[in-house]
């Protein structure tokens, strides 16, 4: 019976740990995308709220939990509630099975990867639901945006995840980054560089975020799926948003990018030197590099047509992923060296 | 052929993105150019015409003598005086009121005043809180002219050889 307890209180700290990890991550990478963005427009950013603006996303924060939550009377109001909580959620459940470091995870479970991908793919109900209930011609345009998005990407993101897959031969997050021991040319990134880059584009379309966030549009739908949501709603929808960033940078590191394995291992004196940084210090740093970039290409690139987008998903990224796909299995078959050896 | 391998070359690399990444990666090291507003301000030119103000000599007698030239070369009829000779003798203004809300900002008045008493200070932020605050009276204006008597001074002497 006090196992069980103590087991249960475990699991409990933990969750906590990693949501707690997680609230403080996207509070911050809000702060950070407005300075970044700001920097690369020759501003300064935020810099008011206490030393450097640094407590401005506890502003922002206490501004959008005691705003007032308005519910259109025409939306449905059992769903027009639900659906942010479907997105909060979905957000959240996916980091269950995300390895920090060296068997640090919640839960190892060997169909980690399909598990995520799964429940990636659910995040899109919420959109979903969140443009029909608003009862609002802009939330369903955008919402429809969002979802047929959404749906065309997971497909060239099934498939780059396939390769990986083939390539560590498993689908369990710890066998899939120790497959890609001994230094940074032995990670995924190199021999399945063309997946690595339609992974990284997907997870952009899939998080809608610039390039590729049409189904926001302010020109033409003012906001998309989420203009009828204010207060606390908006705040879960936001909140979602950033964690699936920070998933999508996490998932991109722990596949192609080796994990928490240190950049420096295999070179002579190097690795020795560094050999002392614990593992989740890494990840954390090239997760803080794909963060950066989402900031970065926001900052930089226009936003996509409509068809453009399409065109890219289907008639670029599935044939490259599918071609890519069929010279992984040779490599594997033939242990071409030094990564399927 | 050739061209067509050479855009495909391009594109697979992804090479028009990297040339833009490069120019917004330079710029973030860049020195901003913010100017941080209530702390920091541009600079002006010593025409530049902000909130008026009602100048003194430097014995503290106010250098307005009523001549009203202001009133009657002011294109918005903002400016309104009233003027009494004053026990020495002097004819001085009892009432000097602008209404700021009329006011354009052209200059006249201070181009127009035979003893440089009605300025334009190079102040642009200034607000009003209730009605009836645009009314500048003549101890507001006084009180500004006394404030910022040395900016003032600065900017006329900085612009006389042109005048």
């Amino acid at each position: 019976m006090l196992d069980t307890i103590i087991f249960l209180a475990l699991i409990v700290i933990k969750v906590l740990a990693i949501i707690v990890g997680l609230i403080v991550v996207v509070l911050y990478l809000t702060y950070f995308e407005r300075k970044v963005i700001g920097y690369m427009h020759v501003r300064i950013g935020p810099n008011r709220v206490g030393p450097r603006g640094l407590f401005q996303p506890f502003a922002d924060t206490i501004k959008l939990l005691t705003k007032e939550i308005i519910v259109p009377t025409a939306s449905n109001r059992f769903l027009f509630i639900v659906a942010p909580t479907i997105s909060f959620c979905t957000a959240l459940i996916g980091w269950a099975v995300i390895p920090f470091g060296d068997g640090i995870v919640l839960a190892n479970i060997n169909a980690g990867v399909l598990y995520t991908f799964a429940i990636s793919s659910l995040g899109v109900y919420g959109i979903l639901i969140a443009g029909w209930a608003s009862n609002s011609k802009y939330a369903m345009f955008g919402s429809l945006r969002a979802a047929a998005q959404s749906i065309s990407y997971e497909i060239s993101m099934g498939f780059a995840l396939i390769g990986v897959m083939m390539a560590a031969g498993s689908l369990n997050f710890q066998t899939i980054v120790h497959a890609q021991q001994g230094g940074f040319w032995h990670w995924y990134w190199l021999p399945l560089l063309p997946l690595f880059i339609v992974y990284w584009v997907s997870g952009l379309a899939e998080t809608n975020r610039l390039p590729f966030d049409v189904a926001e549009g302010e020109s033409e739908i003012v906001a998309g799926f989420h203009v009828e949501y204010s207060g606390v709603t908006f705040a879960l929808f936001f909140f979602a948003e950033y964690v699936n960033m920070t998933m999508i940078s996490t998932l991109i590191s722990l596949l192609f990018l080796g994990g928490w394995l240190s950049p420096f291992q295999g070179i002579p004196y190097l690795g020795d030197w560094f050999s002392f940084v614990p593992g989740p210090f890494w990840l954390l740093l090239k997760i803080s590099f794909f963060l950066y970039c989402y900031l970065w290409f926001r900052a930089t690139f226009p936003r996509y047509r409509y068809d453009q987008i399409m065109r890219l998903g289907w008639k670029v990224f599935i044939p490259l992923t599918l071609v890519w796909i069929i010279l992984i299995a040779f490599a594997v078959q033939f242990r071409l060296s030094p990564w399927f050896a | 052929m050739l061209q067509r391998l050479k855009q495909y070359v391009k594109s697979f690399s992804l090479w028009d993105l990297l040339t833009g990444m490069r120019v917004t990666g330079k710029y973030f090291w860049k020195k901003k150019v913010t100017i941080q507003f209530p702390d920091e301000k541009t600079p002006t030119s010593p025409r530049f015409r902000g909130v008026h103000a009602l100048r003194r000599y430097p014995n503290g007698e106010e250098r307005c003598i009523a001549c009203k030239l202001c009133e009657a070369v002011c294109p918005a009829l903002a400016i309104t005086i009233d003027s009494e000779p004053r026990a020495d003798g002097s004819r001085r203004t009892t009432l000097y009121e602008i209404d700021m809300f009329k006011c354009i900002y052209c200059g006249f008045c201070e181009e127009a005043c035979p003893v440089d008493s009605i300025v334009l200070t190079d102040m642009a932020d200034y607000h009003m809180e209730a009605r009836g605050e645009n009314i500048m009276t003549k101890e507001k204006l006084l009180a500004i002219g006394d404030k910022y008597e040395a900016q003032i001074a600065k900017d006329r002497e900085e612009d006389a050889s042109y005048r």
